[in-house]
């Protein structure tokens, strides 16, 4: 998209005044932000708004005067849901583009395939996806929600309505198992038990053994931390044999692929989950972000909470820029870890400097008519998983993401 | 055999890569050479032994993936190198020896050979769990491996391999490749195992063991897809099970029955174009990647099928209009006995 | 015992899935020697005209038992004068060209639909069994997937267009010297498996979240179970469908589903290395 990138930007750079479109000047002096997500291909659907949000943002910005009085260029690829482009387009930006800051990846493998050509270019690294936390490096910070922040509100909160006994489903990857453990690990603390814990690889699309499974066990409640559209197959086998009547759910997973849209009102009524953003949040930021997004973008259908996470990324870098008064990277680093935050769609987010991860807000959420409806909402949880193994203040040279044992 | 075999390879291959970094990227062209590669190692057993492997992305999954849990537990890249080639090579040698000395073949060695490969493809898949571990190695599951040593200059360990360095490495391998393969052909092994394709029971009745000779022609095309597979794991610094997929089996197969199977170039040729074709696509988003492939494949098969490359090759005949018909390009594996009970 | 009921019912299930979804492919095999490797894609083709025209406000089960199939079925018409009819007697051509259609449907289905997932719900509640619940649809499911065998089993055996298309596999020489077109049938026979084909996807549709990369779920399983049932058309399927849905539902079961999808690929592995032919090509010889 390199060519049509440049031949556009010029084009909004000549046409920029007549309509009413941010100034985006060429030029040597503009902050290079470098996004590398997948827009096309499987992933596409937490992407594309993904890339929207990178884009709203650094127009926002640019609207208020840019950084450091420098307009903000985006430079952006889109990796095609395939792993190996990541390592080939961060090269890219660091080398070619020469990018001040990468703002990417989605799943773990993607983060993961380019954090260490970041780290040795020492090219600052946002990663704004919820994932199962532990990654410990310096020159990355990671605003997404991980698996503590959820289940340490969803789990206690939920055994208090049904019960004790708990059955968890998981997807069959690193996400699915760190989440996994942290449900056990809550569930104990609050005096429960997981009884069983099943994991399924991603493509496995029926479920009917593991309903006859799960009845035998007969649980209190369910636990899903199931992925992608296969496993969507799972809350509709559920549905068809009554079960949700019979046994309630809560997922950490469910929604941000707005799987509450595709299954119906009698489908997913009554399943919980804990996020950082709902777009039913009631906050004056949340419906003035909100009708930014619609009036930019004509409808928020698409809109997840990954995207929010990106949109907030951007503006916490932005606000670290500001405050290092520079675009050096020690220097920003200093500055976001010297405490930043920022009043965001999902409520109030800094973050920890021990960590680099993000301090949020979340909400418990009920699903009710095909829409995320907030019951309850929780300031500022710390990123406890992480800082349990990880502490960049003692050891900054430390790069790795650690496997959380509980 | 120097002059007929050995000369064109090097009068053409080598200027070729010096010239090519001048027009494309370096890192395409890494990654198409690969691609090339993996095609020549199909090209080779099917297109001259009879060996039509639906799976021969398992090989190369195989040596990634080998390569990358090496170079995890051993912290240097060259060891790993040459394990990449070996373990699929014994791999296949070992499968293949169940398969051929089982009489499979046909469609029957297609399913076989499509099921190892999924078996591998959901194992991999499903290996996130701690308890998968091979030294220092986590298998990863779906997210795959990261962050392994990748190749040196083996005289300077500071020193890595990549872009135009990764790329001269890779092309060279691919000529030499290419180079052993016409020799190997040319050899009496080579030529027997053309006979076996062209007529199995007259190629056994003279004598040959074809079912050891299968095996061995199995496990050379393993391995020269476990080498695609060490490059590619070396341009992608990172390997994920996808590279096991149903997709990437397909893919090797379109560019080996579009470049032309019956010849050693045409799966090179054909790799390189439609590798360059779904990396041209990828950049756009008005037509389905995937819609594109899937057209040229069926219109190759309908109205090219025996390749690009034979078909210009007779083409050129053809307009010299003085060689006959050329060398026996019609391919025998394409063609199925109808069984008369069916 | 209940629980025993209860696991008596996933593996029948099991095994109707098997039987739904490979009976299309195992039609066009088995009477035509031409392996259809967009099978997978035309279930998902089946999928979609369900729940399509279900939300456009065509009755469930209309949507399902008769929209899907015979939207399919036209399509197969299409495909068969298109790709097929130019490739018979050469299988690894036909599988080649189909592959093919399998990637440009697959492409085709992401540009009209989009790269999302869709589905419908299901139209028979669940019901208790004991102190169990159980899932109608599965019941359903399992009819409709004997429904089809014996439809099938009859259809060949006792109709005279059956005893045609028979013959015409057999000898399409000796089949138009009787006055039929070999070209004909082979049309109406393509047809008849897409439908089949239609007729699983619709039936699946609202069990599963569809997308248009669906059909890889299903194609690998249906492939396996017609090539290791063999020539053989209903009880080739029957006979692998049932052995590996008892083993992969069994495996499921007691440990994990990606053991269970492992041991059925082992299975026939095993399977296809002792009796190369299929089970049929050994002990059913000459059934249909």
């Amino acid at each position: 998209m390199k060519l049509n990138r440049r031949t556009l930007l010029k084009g909004a750079a000549a046409s920029a005044a007549s309509i009413a479109m941010p100034q985006v000047v060429m030029g040597a002096d503009n902050i290079k932000v470098g996004s590398i997500i997948d827009t096309s291909g499987i992933f596409d659907l937490y992407g594309k708004p993904m890339d929207k949000a990178v884009t709203l943002a650094i127009e926002e910005i640019n609207e208020s005067g840019g950084l450091l009085g420098r307009q903000l260029e985006k430079i952006d690829y889109d990796t095609q849901s395939d792993m190996a482009l990541y390592t080939q387009y961060a090269k890219k930006l660091t080398r070619s583009d020469k990018v001040d800051v990468v703002h990417g990846g989605i799943l773990s493998a993607s983060r993961e395939a380019i954090r260490p050509t970041l780290r040795k270019s020492k090219t600052l690294y946002f990663y704004n996806v919820q994932y199962e936390g532990g990654v410990c490096d310096r020159n990355i910070f990671c605003t997404g929600i991980t698996p503590a922040q959820q289940a340490e509100v969803l789990v206690p909160e939920t055994m208090e309505r049904w019960g004790k006994k708990i059955y968890t489903l998981a997807a069959d990857y690193n996400y699915g198992h760190i989440t996994a453990k942290w449900i056990q690990h809550y569930a104990k603390e609050n005096g429960g038990e997981v009884v069983q814990t099943d994991f399924f690889p991603l493509d496995v699309a029926d479920f009917g053994a593991t309903i006859a499974k799960i009845q035998d066990a007969a649980p209190d409640m369910i636990m899903s931390a199931l992925v992608g559209g296969a496993h969507l197959s799972f809350y509709r086998q559920w549905a068809a044999a009554g079960m949700n009547k019979k046994i309630p759910m809560a997922s950490t997973t469910m929604g941000v692929g707005n799987e509450h849209v595709v299954l119906t009102r009698e489908e997913g009524d009554g399943i919980m989950m804990v996020y950082s953003y709902s777009k039913e949040l009631d906050t004056p930021e949340n419906k003035a972000f909100l009708s930014k997004w619609d009036a930019r973008f004509g409808n928020s259908d698409d809109l997840h909470e990954l995207a929010v996470a990106t949109y907030q990324g951007m503006h916490l870098w932005a606000e670290g820029v500001r405050k290092a008064d520079s675009i050096d990277r020690e220097k920003v680093i200093e500055a976001l870890e010297s405490g930043v935050s920022f009043d965001a769609p999902t409520g109030k987010i800094s973050l920890d400097a021990k960590t680099h991860h993000a301090v949020t807000s979340v909400h418990l959420i009920e699903v009710g008519d095909q829409k995320m409806n907030v019951v309850k909402s929780f300031g500022e949880r710390q990123p406890v998983d992480t800082q349990g193994v990880c502490d960049l203040e003692a050891n900054p040279d430390d790069n790795q993401q650690y496997e959380i044992s509980i | 055999m120097f002059a007929r075999d050995v000369l064109p390879a090097l009068i053409i291959g080598v200027p070729a890569m010096f010239v090519l970094p001048m027009l494309f990227d370096a890192y395409t062209l890494t990654v198409l050479t690969a691609y090339a590669l993996l095609a020549l190692s199909l090209g080779f057993i099917w297109g001259f032994a009879g060996i039509l492997c639906f799976g021969q992305a398992a090989f190369f999954g195989l040596g990634a993936y080998s390569f990358a849990i090496a170079a995890l537990n051993m912290g240097s890249a060259w060891g790993p190198f040459f394990i990449a080639i070996l373990v699929p090579a014994v791999f296949a040698a070992v499968f293949g020896a169940l398969l051929f000395y089982g009489r499979l073949s046909d469609v029957y060695l297609a399913v076989v050979t499509l099921v190892m490969t999924l078996i591998l493809f959901k194992f991999m898949n499903s290996s996130a769990g701690e308890i998968y571990k091979l030294g220092d190695a986590r298998l990863g599951g779906y997210n795959g491996i990261p962050g392994f040593e990748t190749l040196t200059i083996p005289w300077d360990p500071g020193e890595y391999l990549y872009d135009e360095s990764l790329f001269y490495f890779a092309f060279g391998l691919l000529v030499l490749v290419y180079i052993l393969l016409r020799v190997l052909l040319k050899m009496p092994f080579g030529r027997a195992l053309v006979g076996i394709r062209e007529n199995e029971q007259r190629a056994e009745l003279m004598g040959y063991d074809i079912r050891l000779m299968k095996t061995i022609a199995f496990s050379i095309g393993a391995a020269i897809a476990g080498l695609a597979g060490c490059l590619f794991a070396n341009w992608a610094e990172i390997v994920t099970p996808a590279l096991f997929s149903l997709g990437q089996s397909a893919e090797i197969i379109i560019w080996v029955i579009v470049g032309g199977a019956g010849t050693l170039l045409g799966p090179v040729v054909g790799a390189a174009i439609l590798g360059y074709t779904k990396f041209l696509l990828g950049q756009q988003s008005l037509i389905d990647n995937t819609f594109v492939l899937g057209v040229i494949l069926i219109l190759a098969v309908l109205l090219l099928p025996q390749g690009i490359f034979p078909s210009l090759v007779r083409l050129w005949h053809w307009l010299l209009a003085r060689l006959p018909s050329a060398a026996p390009l019609r391919r025998r594996s394409g063609r199925s006995r109808r069984d008369k009970d069916v | 015992m209940d629980y025993a009921a209860v696991v008596g019912v996933e593996i029948f299930y099991a095994v109707a899935v098997l039987v739904l979804i490979s009976a299309g492919l195992a039609v066009i095999f088995g009477m035509m020697r031409v392996i259809n490797l967009a099978h997978g894609e035309f279930l998902t083709l089946g999928g979609y005209a369900a729940i399509v025209s279900h939300q456009a406000g065509v009755n469930i089960y209309l949507a399902m038992l008769v929209v899907a199939p015979l939207v399919v079925a036209v399509f197969g018409v299409l495909v068969e004068r298109l790709i097929i009819r130019w490739l018979y007697g050469r299988l690894i051509n036909t599988m080649l060209a189909t592959w093919g259609l399998s990637l440009a449907m697959m492409g085709a289905m992401t540009m009209i639909f989009g790269n999302t997932t869709t589905g419908i719900a299901t139209p028979i509640a669940g019901f208790t069994f004991g102190r169990y619940q159980l899932s109608g649809y599965n019941l359903f499911v399992i009819l409709m997937a004997i429904v089809v065998a014996v439809g099938l089993y009859l259809a060949l055996k006792t109709t005279r267009a059956g005893l045609i298309a028979r013959g015409a596999m057999q000898n399409a020489e000796m089949t138009s010297a009787f006055g039929y077109s070999p070209s004909r049938v082979y049309l109406i026979t393509f047809a008849a498996g897409s439908a089949l084909a239609g007729l699983a996807g619709g039936v699946m549709a609202p069990l599963v979240g569809l997308n248009p990369a669906s059909g890889a779920n299903y194609i690998a399983k249906a492939f396996i179970t017609v090539i290791a049932g063999g020539a053989s058309v209903v009880s080739g399927a029957l006979a692998s469908a049932g052995l590996f849905g008892v083993i992969s539902q069994t495996f499921t079961l007691l440990t994990t589903p990606a053991v269970g999808e492992i041991a059925l690929l082992v299975v026939a592995i095993i399977l296809l290395r002792l009796l190369p032919t299929g089970i049929t090509g050994r002990f059913f010889k000459g059934r249909v």
